[in-house]
């Protein structure tokens, strides 16, 4: 089989298409000051949980009508007497229309916030606290694990004995109790990067016994043995042919560790542990949705909560797409 | 003899099924029946028991009625009331010597059928209602009245109920004088003094006096307490209990109050307080049939209600402004040198006037009421909510939110700006701080959301930290770790007189400097000096005119910045009759006994 062939194999497709959707969705993430309408904590006072807006076409022209508010019902009305074209990369954004116009893709929250903006600032917080939490866990993972396999004995002995102890232990709780021991005001760089410690630092154990049993059966190896016999140092053997035995399984867990890690976020901002407002992050967002008058009244509350779906099948596709190509 | 007889099968018949039951009289013949029946008849009107008769009041016996509270109650113990589930139920099994109705707001005749008061405003002579029974079937009378205030104003027991009872500093005396009367000794004139007694429930010296002296009553009554030894005064009595789950009351067949054509309250046959755990738990119960009666669901829930109201046969009434207000408030405590600094430095503008003035004036309460409560809510100008008609200095508006008088306020008292825009105070501090709120409650969560934007328009940069409650108070009335806080005021009565606690400065809920041995600033002891004046003037236009001083000190300096005051919000299904919602608590129960059922409860 040609190399063209190996290209083209459902399998490589699948691995392409997911990658290529999260390279798309992070960059939307990153480039959120463009494409989303509003600023993240920008009121619109007058326009509270205002449903999703409605884009019309006079011709080829995309329109959207103004907005009023029933007070009796509480329920918003197109009124058609004011019209608002859709203009594009006008103020630095992508799209946008002139006030008191208001575009709201995906509905507003209590306060009249864009959801769609809120959407796409928190995706910041969520979703790269995932992957830095990710890459902190099996950071850490990959030198314990490689460790305790290759020195094995008391070093592996302990170390896989503290990791079960780790597991063990009831996270939620702790973090409840760290929470009351912080400052009452922590700045937003210092909580996001207390998530991703938090989060990455309790999540290394599953990582570093895969790996671990991956070290133990390279060490094994007659290469390996071969290297040491010819008097190679510990670490050149290690850096040698250690590490790269175990890049499959790094990468593969990278691949579901992710969105364990984004779902953790989500959830510890649902808590109220995580930034605060009026910094979005798709769990504070889904907190307030999370109200029986949102869900029955306001069903686009929820939205952040949907966010979370394509995003994991999108890493979920391109762990099995790595796993299956090992 | 025939007497003793009478009295025996009087209980049977003036009871219900279940005393004939323990009597082991349910076999008794049909004639038999009819000829005890005749001899009880003549007994009644021979004095046996004298009704409270309520003559604007009809209905029909019969059904029961289930209400969803969000948290299960604590205790059964009307000595330690401390959350409200607990006080929902226990004061429906339990009366009190004088009661204010909770729809006039007057004080009114209870277990004590009259009461008169000494021409120095010092003594009140209370007669008692006679023939009255606990839910036991004992006898009440003044010893249970002399027994009670004695557990209330026991200071080993340290009862809440005390503070109630205690007056300038001492507390009331109260001696029995016969049988069926007792005096009451105040150490000097209180204005309020008829209202003290309400609520404060009568307690059984029969059940609780040992108890009491072997110094275990805060551990009596609690919800693992048989319901053979509980017993009170109230509409209902304790039928059985499901931790977890639900709390039954059957109808009391000893109350003593009765509707214009004779028949005995309370109609209902039983009440089920079932836990719901959440507000939204218990409007999805209310909404499905569940639970007969919703009281005070938050603004949003109450719009949901709304568009079905007619399908599901319910009713929703706003009741306008009660007694409940929301007040952002600021940390003035002294703090030692060397604890807490960040809080110490912060207080170099929280304590200047011209801050928390200008702080009032940024806030949009107009957006709270529009945006938190869907127009279901008053804007507040002073520290008395608009629901307390009779109290509230009208005088003093809520301020219209305007950043430019705010920056004006504090450009006059050398504050300045970054170019930036951030606030810097005289001496060049940012001003940053942070306000506490409960998580647990969204509309006050929403609040200081509006605030942080309002500020944010004058240049504050202030942080919202979410709590829980607990911790948030601990922080307010101990360690005073805080710079700011938003919380909830709810007036225990109409009358400023209850509410000492919060604007003497030696109170206890003093909130921005509690339990001061000296008042810290020439106005606290102005407010002080007032509401001591207040407290001992008998004629109410004098009181107001003094309240309206102490209202105008506080618009002045604004320990407290008074926010909104939210409507009362409450439902109940279509065919409840009497069904009768009041502004003051409890907003729904407070006249169980009067509600009844128009046909079947649905």
């Amino acid at each position: 089989m040609t190399p063209r062939l190996q290209k083209s194999t459902p399998r490589n497709r699948k691995r392409n298409a997911a990658l290529l959707f999260l390279v798309l969705l992070h960059l939307a993430v990153v480039l959120a000051g463009v494409l989303a309408p509003y600023d993240y904590a920008e009121q619109h006072r007058d326009d509270a949980f205002a449903p999703p807006t409605r884009i019309h076409f006079r011709g080829i022209h995309p329109i959207l009508y103004g907005l009023v508010q029933d007070l009796s019902s509480g329920d918003y009305i197109a009124d058609k007497s004011r019209v608002y074209p859709l203009k594009f990369l006008k103020n630095g954004r992508l799209f946008s229309v002139d006030r008191p116009g208001m575009i709201f893709l995906l509905g507003s929250d209590s306060f009249g916030r864009d959801v769609f903006s809120r959407l796409l600032y928190g995706a910041r917080i969520s979703l790269f606290t995932g992957l830095l939490a990710a890459l902190v866990s099996l950071g850490i993972g990959l030198i314990l694990g490689v460790a305790a396999g290759y020195f094995g004995g008391w070093t592996d002995q302990v170390l896989m004995r503290g990791g079960e102890f780790m597991m063990a232990l009831p996270w939620l709780y702790l973090l409840l109790a760290v929470r009351a021991l912080l400052p009452l005001h922590v700045p937003a760089a210092q909580t996001f990067a207390l998530l991703v410690v938090i989060i990455g630092g309790v999540g290394w154990v599953r990582p570093a016994r895969l790996i671990r049993s991956m070290v133990l059966t390279a060490r094994q190896a007659d290469f390996v043995r071969a290297a040491r016999g010819f008097g190679a140092s510990h670490w050149y053997v290690i850096r040698r042919h250690i590490l790269p035995f175990t890049k499959g399984v790094v990468f593969t867990q990278l691949t579901v560790l992710i969105p364990q890690y984004i779902l953790a976020e989500v959830s510890l901002s649902f808590l109220g542990l995580g930034v605060g407002e009026p910094l979005p992050s798709w769990g504070n967002m889904l907190a307030e949705g999370m109200q029986y008058h949102a869900i029955v009244a306001h069903p686009w509350m929820l939205v952040p909560g949907l966010a979370t779906i394509p995003v994991l099948l999108g890493y979920l596709a391109l762990a099995d797409a790595l796993m299956g190509r090992k | 003899m025939v007497m003793v007889f009478c009295q025996y099968h009087c209980d049977i018949l003036l009871a219900d099924k279940e005393l004939n039951y323990r009597a082991g009289i349910h076999s008794l013949t049909f004639f038999s029946q009819r000829l005890v029946g005749l001899l009880a008849l003549q007994v009644s009107f021979l004095g046996a028991q004298e009704f409270l008769t309520l003559p604007q009041i009809s209905g029909r016996s019969g059904g029961s009625l289930e209400y969803a509270q969000r948290t299960e109650p604590k205790t059964l113990n009307p000595a330690f009331i401390g959350d409200n589930p607990s006080r929902e139920i226990i004061h429906r099994m339990n009366a009190d010597l004088l009661h204010i109705n909770r729809e006039t707001q007057l004080t009114e005749p209870a277990l004590a059928k009259s009461w008169s008061v000494s021409p120095d405003g010092r003594r009140y002579t209370l007669e008692l209602r006679k023939g009255v029974r606990f839910s036991d079937g004992q006898p009440f009378n003044a010893d249970d009245v002399i027994f009670s205030f004695q557990v209330y104003l026991d200071e080993k027991l340290n009862s809440p109920q005390r503070d109630l009872l205690v007056i300038n500093d001492k507390p009331i005396q109260v001696t029995k004088l016969d049988d069926y009367r007792v005096a009451v000794e105040l150490a000097s004139p209180y204005a309020a003094a008829e209202r003290i007694f309400d609520s404060v429930s009568m307690l059984p010296k029969h059940l609780l006096e040992r108890t009491w002296k072997a110094g275990k009553l805060a551990d009596a009554w609690s919800l693992r307490t048989p319901p053979s030894e509980i017993a009170g005064l109230g509409p209902f009595r304790l039928k059985s209990y499901t931790p977890g789950q639900r709390l039954e009351l059957e109808r009391n067949p000893y109350y003593w109050k009765r509707d214009k054509s004779g028949t005995k309250l309370p109609y209902l046959d039983s009440l089920s307080f079932h836990f719901a755990g959440t507000e939204d738990m218990q409007v999805m119960q209310f909404q499905a049939g569940e639970s007969d009666i919703l009281n005070r669901p938050g603004a949003r829930n109450y719009n949901v209600l709304e568009k079905d109201r007619e399908r599901r046969g319910y009713v929703l009434r706003d009741l306008g402004p009660g007694l409940e207000y929301s007040i952002l408030f600021f940390n003035l405590n002294d703090i030692p040198a060397g604890t807490l600094p960040e809080v110490s430095a912060h207080q170099a503008f929280l304590r200047r006037t011209s801050f928390r003035q200008a702080v009032s004036q940024a806030i949009d309460r107009a957006a709270m009421v529009r945006l938190v409560y869907l127009g279901h809510a008053s804007a507040m100008g002073t520290a008395v909510p608009p629901g307390n008609k009779n109290w509230v200095d009208t005088k003093i508006p809520a301020p219209v939110s305007s950043p430019s008088k705010a920056r004006a306020l504090l450009s006059a008292d050398r504050f300045s700006w970054t170019p930036q825009g951030a606030l810097k105070d005289p001496s060049g501090q940012p001003v940053e701080f942070s306000i506490l709120v409960s998580s647990s409650n969204p509309e006050r969560v929403q609040m200081a959301g509006l605030i942080q934007d309002d500020l944010k328009q004058i240049g504050m940069q202030v942080n919202v930290v979410k709590l829980d409650t607990h911790s948030l108070l601990d922080r307010v009335q101990h360690t005073h770790d805080y710079d700011a806080g938003l919380l909830t005021l709810q007036e225990a009565d109409a009358d400023p007189t209850p509410d000492m606690g919060v604007w003497l400065s030696s109170g206890s809920n003093h909130l921005w400097h509690p339990e001061q041995k000296t008042p810290a600033t020439p106005w606290e002891a102005e407010i002080d000096r007032l509401m001591q004046q207040q407290m001992v003037t008998p004629k109410y236009p004098a009181r107001k005119a003094l309240f309206d001083r102490v209202q105008e000190l506080l618009a002045a300096n604004l320990p407290v910045i008074p926010l909104v005051c939210p409507n009362i919000l409450v439902g109940a299904k279509a065919n409840l009759g009497n069904f009768k919602p009041a502004v003051l608590d409890h907003y729904t129960l407070w006249n169980i006994d009067e509600l009844y059922w128009r046909g079947a409860r649905q």
